[in-house]
């Protein structure tokens, strides 16, 4: 940027008051677009991107693990709640982060626009002409051959030209052929390809963020399941315009689940059979069967269905005093390798109690079931995953659950509060095998008759999904294609014997000058110069220079490159 | 077969260490030579970017720097101390030669090593952090043979000091805290998108090792040469070990060969791991701690190559960004992976 852009008001009183303050304005607002689309400020922003990044993998985020987060923030009662509210347990939907990555593809914008204008025009321009002096080049060579210069000329232009390079020949004064070629321009369409893939990929996640959702469930085998409504899962993310009215409702029955374990308990494969019934087929009679697999999904037209986790339910019977019999069979849950589950089976409503003494009569009995049980003084674990010889080891309470205050509950634990606070009575604690039953006092039984599996669903919809998938592969096509290839160019100069000078002229031949230069970075290109060099050469040719480097003070010394980016290399320079 | 995986492994760490320890001694030998022109050049370089600063416009064209063309050059240089120098230093480049035969046995029992293990486990021997970290140590020492093959510089060998270290410690770490018996992973563990994703994500990692080592040794170099064109005059410091380490402008091209050749590795590594997330759990991209440090050290090879053809932001700035995008990369690995924990569970550590 020149000083000039700034000082645009000429002294004295000539410019009106109005435009005055506009000029500068304007001038403010070019120079700031220019900043912001300088490479230098891109790379700032890039840096601040990622460093924005980490609290998000450093800190607990909510939309990862909700109680982690929450426990974070009680352990830090000062910094906790702050933080909070700076959005760093949402990093990534922070209006901090946004601010980042707007600003960085705004900048990308600005740089990508100009660049492709730049390169369609080089696209339809000639190879730029032969400069004076090509010893300066950092590669060079000279040598000379028989015949005239327009015959070496013809026989370089065709080789170049067979070879896909780019050629333009020009004659100079004097009888002087020049040619000029370049090659690799596919560098620049990689390059820009890279770049706008970013914005696509962009694009592509925030379509899924606006019109996606993820939601999760746990289903009993055996038992049907439709995704009519977000309430039908447990746990639903919608996506920001997502309300949940125009979702698409399928239909599934859980036929099995399947587990292999080896015989020291390692998990080897989980499936489950399932029937479905996609959207359009809702309600009718025809049903699909699928397999759906870890890693390997249900696919239908929008959603896909996950197994994504899969648990046992112990089977519990209670009787109750009055006679009445109610089975129940509560998802228990489980971080084990032998899968040993904690959870909850509650019973809010027990028969046979007046409406306003519930709360005194609420029954819960929480604890661990172990499908191959054993115990050690009492204490039950599991030593394989399988369910070969359930157990149930449980704690019995009586009294208020605690369920009517505003509070929501976990499913899989009770209350530690209303235990704390009395309410909640501990009546029993006792190790139940299939088949065995324990009574209470007011002789209410309760039988452990088996268990049904779980398996844990999830449910996703991302329409972006697929322009990101996209986006990905032309980034790394475009990357690849800008790393590998080199643009480069040559230039020949070929002098006819009387415009010659030095080792030539007693033999009258013609001289061939050739300077190359590969405008990033010259890695590799001196090998293919010196094949290159030799295409004036018709096997006659004798070397009277070198190809040696000559000073081009690349890199740090005296040279500054341009801020666009669009050509900082040592190329224009020279 | 296990067993026997083992034994090669610790055969391979014993290689490692002995050549390192041949690779420092060959270094050590260094002191008293007198640099080579491209190494002195080094040095003046960066006295002139220091003294040209304020009147770079001026003094640009005069400056007898060099060209990428005589860094090219440099590359291809037969490296002269065997001939040169072997009478000043024999025992010296001996330890030298040495160190790079006994990298060369260390990377084979390696070899033997992961493919035995993999024989052992019946699949790809990467379901681990053990698997994992070997993986990285045969990789990254093979990167560096092939770099040293395929470059002369003068003085490129000691280089090899600097992969080695890194190297030698992620061996220790693996043999003795990571290592768990071979076994069968678990099914969430158990897709080809995710063998695709580990595979180039640790042959990456290896190459961005070595890069990283390069860098190293340019700031470490840097310094020397700063100090260097501060006192020219100082015996000592003109003929102390820094002098013979490999010029400024190889060791920039060296990091940034190697990293171009690792950033598409990279980049495809985490897509392919964005594919194997969409697979597994229902999205392709989550802002899991994992996936977010993968993307943090991508961020910073980005700008690592946008650096580079910046202006200001070449040479020791680009360098340290190398430096910190590979140290993002182990911090991902043992970290993220051992404190932070996300869905991203490895098998076999806690
Ligand atoms: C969203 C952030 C960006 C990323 C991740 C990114 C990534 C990259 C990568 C990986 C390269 C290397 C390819 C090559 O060397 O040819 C590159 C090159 C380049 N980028 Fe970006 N870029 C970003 C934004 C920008 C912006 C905002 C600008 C312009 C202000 C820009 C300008 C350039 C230029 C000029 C090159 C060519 C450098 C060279 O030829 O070595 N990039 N970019």
């Amino acid at each position: 940027m020149s000083a000039t852009d700034t000082t645009t008001v000429p002294s004295g009183g000539q410019v009106p008051p109005a435009r005055r303050r506009v000029r500068p304005a304007i001038a403010f607002l070019r120079n700031t677009w220019r900043g912001l689309t300088s490479m230098r400020t891109a790379l700032i922003l890039l840096f601040l991107l990622a460093l924005a990044s980490l609290p998000g993998a450093l800190l607990p985020q909510w939309s990862l693990n909700e109680s982690k987060t929450s426990d974070y923030i009680a352990a830090h009662p000062f910094w906790g709640p702050l933080m909070n509210r700076l959005g760093f347990f949402e990093v990534f939907a922070s209006p901090w982060y946004s601010a980042i990555y707007l600003l960085l593809f705004i900048s990308l914008v600005g740089c990508l626009l100009p660049r492709t204008f730049e390169f369609a025009r080089q696209i339809g321009a000639r190879p730029v002409s032969t400069p004076r002096n090509l010893a300066r080049m950092p590669l060079h060579a000279e040598y000379t051959v028989d015949g005239t210069a327009e015959q070496a000329a013809d026989r370089a232009e065709a080789t170049l030209r067979r070879k896909h390079w780019r050629v333009s020949r020009r004659t100079e004064s004097g009888g002087v052929h020049t040619l000029s070629a370049e090659k690799g321009y596919l560098r620049e369409v990689g390059n820009l390809v890279f770049h706008f893939s970013l914005l696509a990929l962009l694009i592509a996640v925030a379509i899924g963020k606006l019109f996606g959702y993820e939601g999760s469930v746990i289903v009993q085998v055996g038992d049907p399941w439709c995704s009519s409504s977000t309430s039908s899962y447990d746990n639903f993310r919608p996506g920001l315009t997502v309300d949940g009215t125009d979702m698409t409702p399928f239909c599934l029955q859980i036929k099995d689940f399947q587990a292999t374990w080896s015989p020291s308990g390692q998990a080897l494969s989980f499936h489950t059979d399932v029937n479905y019934q996609a959207a359009a087929e809702a309600g009718g009679d025809s049903w699909h069967s699928a397999r759906v697999q870890v890693n390997d999904p249900l696919r239908m037209a929008g959603e896909r269905l996950y197994l994504l986790g899969h648990g046992y339910a112990p089977d519990v019977k209670v009787t109750f005093p009055n006679g009445d019999v109610r089975n129940y069979s509560t998802p228990f849950i489980s971080n084990d390798p032998m899968l040993l589950s904690t959870g909850a089976i509650k019973v809010p409503d027990p028969p046979g109690v007046p409406a306003d003494q519930l709360t005194q009569h609420q029954l819960a009995i929480a604890g661990l079931f172990a499908p191959t049980a054993a115990e050690h003084g009492g204490i039950m674990t599991s030593v394989y995953p399988a369910a070969d010889k359930p157990g149930l080891a449980v704690d019995i309470y009586r009294g208020d659950l605690g369920m009517e205050g505003g509070r929501p509950q976990s499913v899989y634990a009770i209350s530690q509060d209303q235990v704390d606070k009395g309410a909640l009575v501990k009546l029993d604690r006792v190790n139940l095998y299939v088949g065995d039953s324990t009574t209470l006092d007011d002789g209410t039984v309760i039988t452990f008759t088996g268990y049904h599996e779980w398996v844990s669903l999830q449910t996703s919809y991302d329409p972006g999904q697929t322009l990101a998938l996209i986006a990905a592969i032309l980034l790394l096509a475009g990357l690849m294609a800008s790393l590998t290839i080199k643009r480069r160019r040559l230039w020949f100069r070929l002098l006819p014997p009387e415009a010659g000078s030095g080792a030539g002229d007693e033999l009258r031949r013609t001289v061939v000058r050739v300077g190359g230069l590969a405008r990033t970075d010259q890695a590799g290109y001196g090998a293919e110069f010196d094949e290159v060099s030799r295409w004036a050469d018709d096997g006659t040719g004798s070397d009277t220079g070198t190809d040696e480097g000559t000073a081009t003070a690349d890199g740090t010394t005296g040279t500054t490159g341009s801020n666009t980016g669009t050509d900082g290399t040592a190329a224009e320079r020279e | 077969m296990a067993g026997f995986s083992d034994l090669a492994f610790q055969a391979a760490m014993a290689g490692y260490l002995i050549a390192l320890i041949c690779y420092g001694i060959e270094v050590a030998s260094r002191r008293g030579l007198v640099p080579t022109a491209m190494e002195a050049a080094s040095a003046q370089r960066v006295h002139l970017a220091k003294v040209g600063a304020a009147g770079s416009r001026a003094t640009g064209s005069t400056v007898t720097g060099y060209t990428d063309a005589d860094v090219d050059d440099e590359l291809d240089d037969d490296d002269d101390d065997d001939d040169d120098r072997a009478a000043l230093a024999p025992w010296g480049v001996r330890f030298g030669r040495a160190a790079v035969v006994v990298t060369v046995i260390g990377v084979l029992a390696n070899l033997l090593s992961v493919v035995t293990r993999g024989i052992a486990a019946g699949r790809l021997p990467l379901g681990n952090m053990y698997e994992f970290v070997s993986m990285i140590c045969l990789a990254s020492v093979t990167c560096w043979l092939v770099v040293l093959a395929k470059n002369r510089a003068p003085g490129l060998r000691q280089l090899g000091l600097f992969v080695l270290i890194p190297v030698v410690i992620l061996a220790f770490v693996a043999g003795t805290k990571l290592w768990i018996p071979a076994g069968p992973v678990p099914p969430s563990l158990n897709s080809y998108w995710k063998w695709i994703h580990v595979t180039t994500v640790s042959l990456s990692g290896s190459v961005l090792l070595v890069s990283g080592a390069a860098s190293v040794l340019y700031v470490l170099r840097h310094r020397f040469d700063r100090k260097l064109s501060e006192m020219p005059d100082d015996e000592a410091l003109a003929t102390s070990v820094w002098s013979r380490m490999p010029s400024l402008p190889t060791l920039d091209k060296i990091a940034y060969r190697t990293a171009i050749v690792a950033f598409p590795v990279y980049t495809f590594a985490i897509i392919a791991g964005a594919l194997w997330a969409e697979v597994a759990w229902g999205r392709y991209w989550g802002w899991d701690p994992k996936e977010t440090v993968a993307f943090v050290s991508w961020v910073f090879y980005a700008g690592y190559l946008h650096a580079r053809a910046t202006s200001g932001w070449r040479g020791l700035r680009s360098a340290w960004i190398n430096i910190i995008g590979f140290a993002a990369i182990v911090f991902n690995l043992f970290f993220v992976n051992m404190v932070v924990s996300g869905l991203h569970s490895y098998a076999g550590v806690g």
